[in-house]
């Protein structure tokens, strides 16, 4: 053992350490950055989607547009989660080249931010790219003989909706149960009156409407509020649900968009969806076709009084605006209303 | 495990006796001071600095919202419930696992470390399993606040069995022998005996326990419904602020739940200095 | 103490009970739900693409986490007990702060720092270098919770051996370096395996952080755990109780090497 060493050795030793720092921290940083490096060469679809689609981009939309001529070799990178959420994210730097959200709004964000360009609605189908209705899930055999909106408000009935303040589903759920209570000739404060008492009956109020189906399948509640979609999934996956579509109801319009430097692969993936291809599979999966030729009355009915839109209450702007305000929406006001009532 | 033991260097030392000549002592201070202002003063001065960014009058109307009230009152009341139970069945295990004999017991000691090294959505799809509606046990106990409780329990069942099996191991049987031997009762010679000597690790395993248990997210996630106001603790909670883009409101209540934890720690620290001072 | 046999069977049984409900039960219901379809179809569920990213994912979390925290944790342990540096109560609070931390207070606070308008996120945005959304976020995370570990297993130990043997060789001329790897680091080896092998298991399954600075996108900055619970989100019970499987294993595993190290040191 030798006893006596250079200072240089010692030195030598620490100075390793610090080289083996700065080098680990070039190893993090690298993975980082090439991480996104899907731009220019290579054609990558960055897809960021709410959470719904999930198995119908991955297992069905997908390797169809692999298939043809404009897709081939086209990679994907996938991201689902809660409308709000992903939104959100996008907008706080999640790489993306494509979305496709639950409703107009999450869409309208990105405009706002300049990562989707303001003429993204200038088409033939205003940019939807799917449609869907309310519907409302029950057990099979529909023990608690639920048909309407009005019927989930009852004093023994527990009903699973998401929270609608993380997820877009959410909110189509509410306005679907305040047109209905237009419908049915009630006043603003009357509807308004119909969605908190329907509010007051939530067990779980999940971050998506995904996540909702699955606490629904899990055993909360006596109902879900949800996409006709997500129903026809869940019953294509082998889950023992029935859904009803209520005489009022409230057409969901899902958008998608390019981002403003979006490679080509991403803008000729958008196509492809609004082609009858495209299109046929989305109704496949449960989704309603946006070309009105292509929709099958029988797989997809319409509800028996009226199917409203969005547009009957001013569109998604005014909407969110007055109803879904962080502080001075109405949906605000009536989770803090039940908030200090359940204290 | 000694892990979460915190304890200051003894400063009993004369001071010339703790240095070492080693030149690049400068370089190593430098590199730990570095390391943790950047990986943890940093991150917490943030978190601080955002809560604080619209004033105290900002930061009070995030913390007394509702929402956030609501959430904070279920995520201590639940930790507390959780605590106390765990005071009760840790030192019960810990008590079995040294006092007692059995095949088997080495791998039970071994297990009760898993929550520990189980991720806790794992540990959350499973126990909605278990307690869920597809019970193997029926039991069905989903989406209320008892869930809550349970996942709890689950992940901080080894807090209290950790701290306790060291005393236990090292008591001194002389006191409890001689005491029998005088004829007190075995309920006796526990509470008055075995006891105080066991509350420094009750003590130390419950405070940690409880720091985790207002912290925890995980196992909460699929198994606890999230509803506000019924099943939403403040890590939900503050997660569906940071969705919502609300990092102000989040940073608060993080703050609170910080001060808490900090503060428990603090009191661990005491304790455990209070043990080694008493020690005999 | 001599208990009667009724006492002692009666707080075996509690007990037992106790931890079959909390304990071997949902770990037995891992197993069972993993392999309810049959041997092959876990099998080809841990292989599915997206699976096998989300390990390596991990493991490349784990493999960059845990030697940073063994080195930096070894030399604050050696800092806090064999230096004069003030402040040490004040870091030694600083080393307990990641087990005070809620893991989604970790996430908001990486988020903060290193976000698109983070203090120090800005300028790595600049410089073209995501942290959130991407991997670094995900290690960044998952080295904070990690950290503590290995200096709280190691920093006991060097109070107890005491710095009469060093202090020995540096009077026989023996420099810093000789005296850390021939004395000190051979007597402190075991507390720093128990510390890497609570940091690795603490790495692993890490949830919550992750959950906040990951973008989610499959095959990419997806964890394992991240993978389980997007796997039971999309229907696919088999697809996420395999994961559970893969990640409770190494969990046994992690335990077994914990035991038997406690064994080999007594």
């Amino acid at each position: 053992m030798s006893l006596s060493s250079p200072i240089k050795k010692r030195r030598g030793i620490q100075a390793l350490l610090v080289l083996a720092l700065v080098a680990l921290g070039a190893i993090i940083v690298g993975c980082g950055s090439s991480d996104d490096g899907g731009d220019g060469g290579s054609a990558k679809v960055q897809l960021v989607a709410y959470s719904t689609p999930q198995q119908a981009y991955e297992q069905a939309l997908e390797p169809a547009f692999k298939d043809t001529e404009t897709g081939k070799g086209v990679e994907f990178s996938n991201s689902f989660g809660g409308s709000g959420d992903q939104s959100r994210a996008v907008e706080a730097g999640q790489a993306a080249s494509y979305v496709n959200f639950a409703l107009e709004t999450d869409v309208t964000r990105l405009v706002k931010s300049g990562q989707v360009a303001k003429t993204w609605k200038d088409n033939k189908y205003k940019g939807i790219v799917t449609n869907s209705v309310v519907s409302i899930v029950v057990r099979p055999g529909n023990p608690k003989n639920i048909k309407s909106f009005d019927d989930l408000a009852g004093d023994d009935v527990e009903v699973v909706t998401p929270n609608p303040f993380s997820s877009g589903g959410a909110r189509w759920n509410i306005m679907a149960i305040y047109a209905d209570a237009i419908e049915q000739g009630k006043s603003k404060k009357q509807a308004l009156d119909a969605v908190k008492a329907i509010l007051k009956n939530t067990p779980a109020q999940p971050e998506s409407a995904r996540v909702a189906l699955q606490t629904f399948l899990g055993g909360a509640g006596d109902a879900l509020i949800s996409y006709e979609n997500e129903a026809i999934a869940a019953q294509q996956a082998g889950e023992d649900v029935e859904y009803i579509i209520p005489d009022t109801t409230i057409l969901i319009e899902q958008p998608a968009a390019v981002t403003v430097d979006a490679p080509q692969s991403s803008i000729d993936f958008l196509d492809f969806l609004w082609s009858d291809e495209g299109q046929k599979i989305w109704a496949e999966n449960g989704y309603r076709p946006v070309n009105p030729a292509l929709v099958d009355e029988t797989q997809y009915p319409s509800p028996a009084t009226k199917l409203y839109t969005i547009a009957d209450f001013g569109g998604w702007d005014k909407v969110a605006d007055e109803f879904f305000d962080e502080e001075n929406g109405s949906i605000a006001k009536i989770n803090e209303e039940l908030g200090v009532e359940a204290e | 495990m000694a892990a979460g033991t915190p304890t200051v260097p003894s400063s009993n030392r004369p001071r010339a006796s703790v240095r070492l000549p080693w030149a690049g002592q400068a370089l190593n201070k430098g590199l730990v001071v570095m390391w943790l202002g950047l990986m943890v003063m940093l991150p917490l001065t943030a978190i601080t600095t955002k809560a604080f960014e619209n004033g105290l009058d900002g930061f009070w109307t995030a913390v007394s919202s509702p929402q956030a009230v609501a959430a904070l009152k279920l995520t201590v009341i639940a930790s507390l419930i959780v605590v106390a139970i765990n005071a009760v069945m840790g030192t019960l295990l810990a008590w079995v696992l040294v006092r007692d004999k059995f095949p088997g017991k080495g791998i039970i000691n071994s297990v009760i470390d898993l929550p520990f090294a189980l991720p806790t959505i794992v540990a959350s799809l499973t126990l909605l399993t278990v307690y869920g509606n597809k019970s193997p046990i029926g039991i069905n106990i989903a989406f209320t606040q008892t869930a809550v409780v349970v996942a709890l329990s689950f992940v901080t069942l080894p807090f209290v069995v950790r701290a306790v099996q060291p005393l236990l191991l090292t008591l001194d049987r002389d006191m409890e022998s001689a005491a029998e031997s005088l004829g007190a009762g075995r309920w006796r010679i526990f509470r008055q005996i075995i006891l105080p000597n066991l509350a420094p690790g009750i003590a130390t395993g419950v405070a940690l326990a409880f720091a985790r248990a207002i912290g925890e997210f995980g196992s909460l996630v699929l198994v606890s419904g999230n509803v506000p106001f019924k099943t939403e603790v403040s890590s939900v909670f503050i997660r569906g602020q940071i969705e919502s883009d609300n990092l102000v409101g989040a940073s608060a209540v993080s703050v609170v739940l910080l001060a808490v934890s900090l503060a428990l720690l603090a009191v661990v620290t005491f304790i455990q200095r209070w043990a080694v001072r008493h020690e005999r | 103490m001599n208990g009667s046999r009724l006492v002692r069977w009666t707080l075996r049984y509690i007990a037992l009970a106790y931890l079959f409900a909390l304990l071997l039960l949902p770990l037995g219901v891992i197993f069972d739900e993993a392999f309810k379809e049959g041997i092959g179809e876990v099998f080809s569920a841990i292989t599915a693409p997206d699976a096998v990213a989300a390990l390596k994912l991990t493991l490349l979390t784990v493999i960059i986490a845990v030697p940073l925290n063994t080195v930096f944790g070894v030399l604050t342990a050696l800092v806090m007990v064999r230096s004069n540096l003030p402040g040490k109560r004040f870091l030694n609070a600083l080393i307990d702060v990641p087990f005070a931390v809620s893991p989604i207070v970790v996430g908001l606070a990486l988020v903060l720092v290193y976000g698109q308008n983070g203090w120090l996120g800005e300028a790595f945005m600049e410089a073209g270098i995501k942290i959130i959304f991407s991997t670094p976020g995900i290690v960044l995370a998952v080295i904070f919770v990690s950290m503590p570990f290995v200096a709280r297993e190691v920093i006991p130990v060097l109070q107890e051996i005491g710095d009469d043997q060093e202090k020995a060789a540096e009077t026989l001329g023996a420099n810093g370096w000789t005296t850390f790897w021939r004395i000190t680091l051979p007597a402190i080896r075991w507390g720093i395996s128990y510390g890497i092998v609570l940091t690795t298991a603490r790495a692993l399954g890490e949830f919550g952080a992750v959950t906040v600075v990951s973008g989610r996108v499959s095959g990419e900055t997806e964890t394992l755990p991240l993978y389980v619970q997007k796997q039971f989100e999309t229907f696919n019970s088999v697809g996420s109780y395999s994961a559970s499987l893969l990640l409770a294993v190494i969990a046994l595993v992690t335990l077994l090497a914990l035991n038997l190290m406690r064994r080999k040191e007594n």
